[in-house]
């Protein structure tokens, strides 16, 4: 056994490039532990748990190297392996010393090297976040906020900024925006049409984007404003803007705001106002005993006179028996877990969840419960210092696994959310575990958020998916309803 | 609430030009769809700085206080109106000494500042020995503070005591005088330490000779505009700090007619006219006081992280800021980094000393490397470093003067007036272009090279600032 720890102090990268790196790495026959990483709390935590020792004084500027291999030769390639993988997550390019390639160190001086520049996208950790989108709204810059843990007080104060200068503030913790046909953090490919979305549900808007797509419709813009916009505190500041936004441009025939329940003077504000525009207004506010996307996607159609939603269904190529037990969820989009909680509540009872219905069905810290369950592997709790399940899926394939040889689960529903932004192929390594799994497993449901103009190719994916032996839904909601059935030994 | 005007932006008009920060990832998902994406190349704020810089950065009046601050640093007008004995200039008594950075005492004063002020009290007739100079000071019969208390600037340990001449400078914009001694060339000098019986002879001179002279010269003329010299030599390879070459032969032409005009005897005038031309840095303490004016003119704007002053004393690196008044954040000075002298090496070196940063504050000097490639040499650099460092400092200043304008960079102004925040956001510190002391005293200059305030500095005034600004929420 042979292994290396490094400190290389002033190297920054961020931590999706870096987990690319470190997986090149592991990937090295006969290594065994690898972390490339910079030397923030969480990782110094997990360089600990490899049985390493902190180097001193590592901070979050810091760049950790730490590889466990077989032998010295392994490690030799492993190292090899590194340096070439470091090299091509810098995009190459001219060096910093060079005096052309002086790339900008702040959104202000991008801007100002950028003519034309509109908009900035925002996606350094939560506690950084503020001063990057602060920065940008100074610049003149519409700003869309991906980074998740931010302060409330924070973001309010941004949005009041934003307004003074006439500019739209989206998130924070908002991942999903279109804009003119641009997809910003994760986003399908949907063709232009007459409906114009105010978001503040990130894979709820991915989803009503993919439904309006396949009934055949489409979508002019789609303005994320955060999951907070619409609660007390924030007011809807955001949500009015947008709506604003929406009423003045010619292409939106029909504006759909998409939500969770808000509070009720923020809904009131924001009903009172709506009534005020020249464009018509669908209020989607998710909940229990309201529409689901699927039923908000219809409405949406009938109200400009177009069919409504049909589900899609791959099946199988081989399909297991299926049997009662507890129902697992294992979702990637916020949205799109409570709405299977939602409908999976109404005839199941409580459902245990990291983001639960009710506050006495929170699952324990250590996310185990033994009934039915829930989680949300893109909830802030569990993304702090690491990059979201959609581009990493390391932690819900780990559960995924045990879960498919939990004798007690019935049926596990999990959600595969395609577009810009999400890992290039999200099936392949679903697949893999699910090939995996034993002859006993449980079915395996999936909900299939995407289009056939997305990078991934919808139908390969779903190819892939149901080659492994699961089965595949468009629609979210109709999927959670088939998990249900089967839970109930209603699947015929 | 009231209902929002539709957005003033051009939100859903525009095609999308894109500038990200963050995860390379979505970057590259732009440029997958054939957006115009320009990425920032972020990294981490200083450690420990992101709840203060977050306080600070929403502090309403930042923005409009910064503007109203570096406006006035920026319509600053220096001029050279008189030159005279520091008693007058700045009131000294015997016996009172003024030095350069933040408050020091003796007991902490580093090699230089104590041959310095060795050689000042010498000079003064105070003491008749080094050693009873010594013993007068660490008595503590001598009253010392900070040059950049009383509107003055004094290069290296920046010693001022009463019979030295002064430059005085007048910002005819904003009324204000700020005074700075003359140079006495380099080498074996006080400010850097030395005190043997051939400086004292030529601070003597300086005062009997060269002092009166300048004095009748400049009195003989129109007020001279330090900020059209320094605007002609950024363009004639000076910075302003290290290189004074052409800013010194300028102000020679201004001056040398008046001198002969002035009736003195031509001895003398030869002789301040050689000890002028023959000494490349005699005007680095005139645009050190142009310097103290301009960002003098951006003090105290509440809300305002406009760094005023950065100033060493040897020991001590400090910087002020104009939100928080008069107050110091310091941190140990560094040793810098860069050529030496004859047979003298880093050994030899004291931390980092002078007033002179106050040209860095104000945008020339080391902000201004890159109009002058030949200094790059000093820490074995290439001409692209000159650019680069330059471009650099851009990131951290609120502004570009148009007023001294860099021709390589098609003649773009200098970065100017740093912005705390700024400095905290992207760690990167202000480039000091600078001479080095030896660290024992009466040893003088050893080197030159370059150096940066230590981030203490920064991290102590961003946490200041955040203190003073209205709580988020």
């Amino acid at each position: 056994m042979s292994s290396a720890l490094e400190l290389r102090r002033g190297t920054y990268r961020d931590s999706v490039s870096l987990m690319q790196v470190s997986r090149s790495v592991a990937a090295v026959d006969g290594v065994t532990k690898a972390l490339v990483a910079m030397a923030t709390e969480l990782n110094v935590g997990l360089l600990a748990g490899m049985g390493f020792e902190t180097p001193d004084g590592a901070g979050p500027n810091d760049l950790i190297v730490a590889i466990r291999a077989d032998d010295e030769d392994t490690l030799r390639r492993a190292r090899e392996v590194l340096e070439e993988a470091l090299v091509l997550s810098t995009g190459g390019g001219t060096g910093i010393g060079s005096a052309a390639g002086v790339p900008p160190r702040t959104i202000r001086t991008a801007a100002n090297a950028t003519p034309g520049a509109s908009l900035a996208l925002v996606s350094v950790p939560g506690p950084h976040a503020f001063a990057e989108a602060m920065d940008a709204l100074e610049a003149g810059l519409d700003v869309l906020i991906f980074s998740d843990n931010v302060p409330v007080e924070q973001e309010i104060r941004l949005k009041d900024a934003g307004r003074e200068r006439g500019l739209l503030v989206m998130g924070p913790d908002c991942g999903t925006a279109m804009v003119g046909g641009v997809g910003l953090g994760f986003a399908n490919s949907v063709r232009p049409g007459p409906i114009g979305l105010v978001a503040a549900s990130g894979t709820g808007s991915q989803e009503l984007m993919c439904l309006l797509h396949a009934a055949g419709s489409g979508v002019s813009h789609c303005l994320g404003v955060g999951g907070r916009d619409l609660s007390e505190a924030v007011g809807a500041r955001s949500t009015l803007q947008a709506l604003a936004m929406l009423d003045a441009d010619p292409a939106t025939e029909l504006i759909v705001v998409v939500s969770k329940p808000p509070a009720d003077s923020v809904a009131a504000e924001v009903e009172r106002y709506a009534a005020t525009l020249s464009t018509p207004v669908q209020l989607a506010f998710l909940g229990q005993g309201r529409d689901d996307l699927t039923a908000a996607a219809t409405k949406a159609l009938a109200a400009i006179g177009h069919p409504g939603v049909q589900d899609r269904v791959w099946r199988p190529d081989a399909a297991r028996a299926t049997r009662t037990g507890a129902l697992r969820g294992l979702f990637c989009g916020g949205t799109l877990c409570d709405e299977a909680m939602i409908i999976a509540a109404d005839r199941l009872g409580p459902i245990a969840s990291n983001i639960p219905l009710r506050a006495d069905w929170a699952l324990p810290a250590d996310l185990r419960a033994a009934g039915h369950l829930m989680i949300d592997f893109g909830d802030d709790g569990l993304t702090a210092g690491r990059p979201h399940p959609m581009i990493d899926p390391s932690l819900r394939l780990e559960r995924l696994a045990e879960e498919l040889a939990d004798p007690a689960c019935a049926v596990l529903l999990l959600d595969v959310v395609l577009g810009h932004g999400a890992h290039a192929d999200p099936a392949a390594d679903l697949a893999e575990v699910l090939r995996a799994a034993g002859p006993n497993a449980p079915t395996v449901l999936i909900s299939l958020c995407g289009t056939d103009l997305d990078p991934q190719d919808l139908e390969s994916q779903a190819r892939t998916l149901t080659a492994a032996g699961a089965e595949v839904h468009l629609s979210n909601a109709e999927a959670a309803r088939r998990a249900v059935a089967i839970v109930e030994g209603l699947d015929a | 609430m009231s209902a929002p005007n539709p957005n003033g932006g051009s939100l859903l008009t525009r095609d999308p030009s894109v500038v990200t920060v963050g995860a390379e990832l979505l970057a590259d998902a732009l440029a997958a769809q054939a957006v115009p994406v320009t990425a920032v190349d972020w990294r981490p704020p200083l450690p420990g700085t992101a709840d203060a810089l977050a306080t600070v950065l929403a502090d309403a009046r930042r923005e409009a206080a910064n503007r109203v601050a570096i406006e006035r640093v920026l319509a600053s007008t220096p001029h050279l109106v008189d030159v005279k004995p520091a008693s007058e200039a700045l009131g000294l008594r015997a016996g009172q000494f003024r030095h350069a950075g933040p408050p020091i005492d003796w007991a902490r004063a580093s090699g230089p500042m104590k041959g310095a002020l060795i050689g000042a009290v010498l000079f003064e007739g105070l003491a008749n020995s080094p050693e009873a100079a010594e013993k007068f000071l660490a008595e503590g019969h001598a009253e010392l503070d900070s040059c950049h208390h009383h509107h003055a600037v004094g290069p290296m340990a920046g010693v001022v005591s009463p019979s030295m001449w002064m430059f005085e400078l007048e910002d005819t914009t904003h009324g204000t005088r700020a005074w700075c001694s003359l140079n006495e060339g380099l080498g074996k000098v006080l400010r850097y330490g030395a005190y043997g019986p051939e400086v004292i002879d030529r601070l003597r001179w300086m005062s009997a000779v060269l002092g009166p002279l300048l004095r009748t010269a400049v009195r003989a003329g129109e007020a001279i505009d330090i900020r059209a010299i320094i605007a002609q030599m950024l363009q004639m390879g000076d910075e302003g700090h290290n290189r004074n070459r052409a800013g010194t032969l300028m102000l020679l032409r201004e001056l040398l007619p008046n001198m002969i005009d002035s009736g003195a005897p031509t001895s003398d005038i030869a002789e301040a006219a050689r000890f002028v031309g023959g000494n490349d840095h005699f005007f680095l303490n005139l645009d050190m006081p142009a310097c103290k004016l301009a960002m003098d003119a951006g003090r105290d704007v509440p809300g305002s992280s406009l760094v005023v002053a950065m100033a060493r004393n040897g020991t001590d690196f400090g910087i002020q800021v104009s939100g928080t008044g008069d107050r110091w954040y310091t941190g140990p000075a560094e040793v810098p980094d860069g050529l030496y002298l004859g047979a003298y090496g880093p050994d030899d070196a004291n931390p980092d000393i002078g007033d002179s940063a106050i040209t860095e504050t104000a945008g020339i000097g080391g902000f201004a490397m890159a109009a002058a490639p030949a200094i790059v040499r000093f820490i074995g650099g290439e001409v692209d470093d000159a650019l680069a460092a330059t471009r650099r400092m851009y990131e951290i200043t609120l502004a570009e003067n148009p007023a001294y304008q860099i021709p390589v960079l098609d003649f773009r102004g200098t970065p100017t007036g740093i912005d705390v925040t700024k400095v905290a956001r992207t760690g990167i510190l202000p480039q000091i272009n600078t001479g080095i002391a030896g660290k024992v005293a009466g040893t003088g200059q050893v080197g030159a090279g370059l150096v940066t305030p230590p981030a203490d500095c920064f991290v102590a005034a961003i946490r200041a600032l955040a203190e003073a600004a209205p709580p988020l929420g």
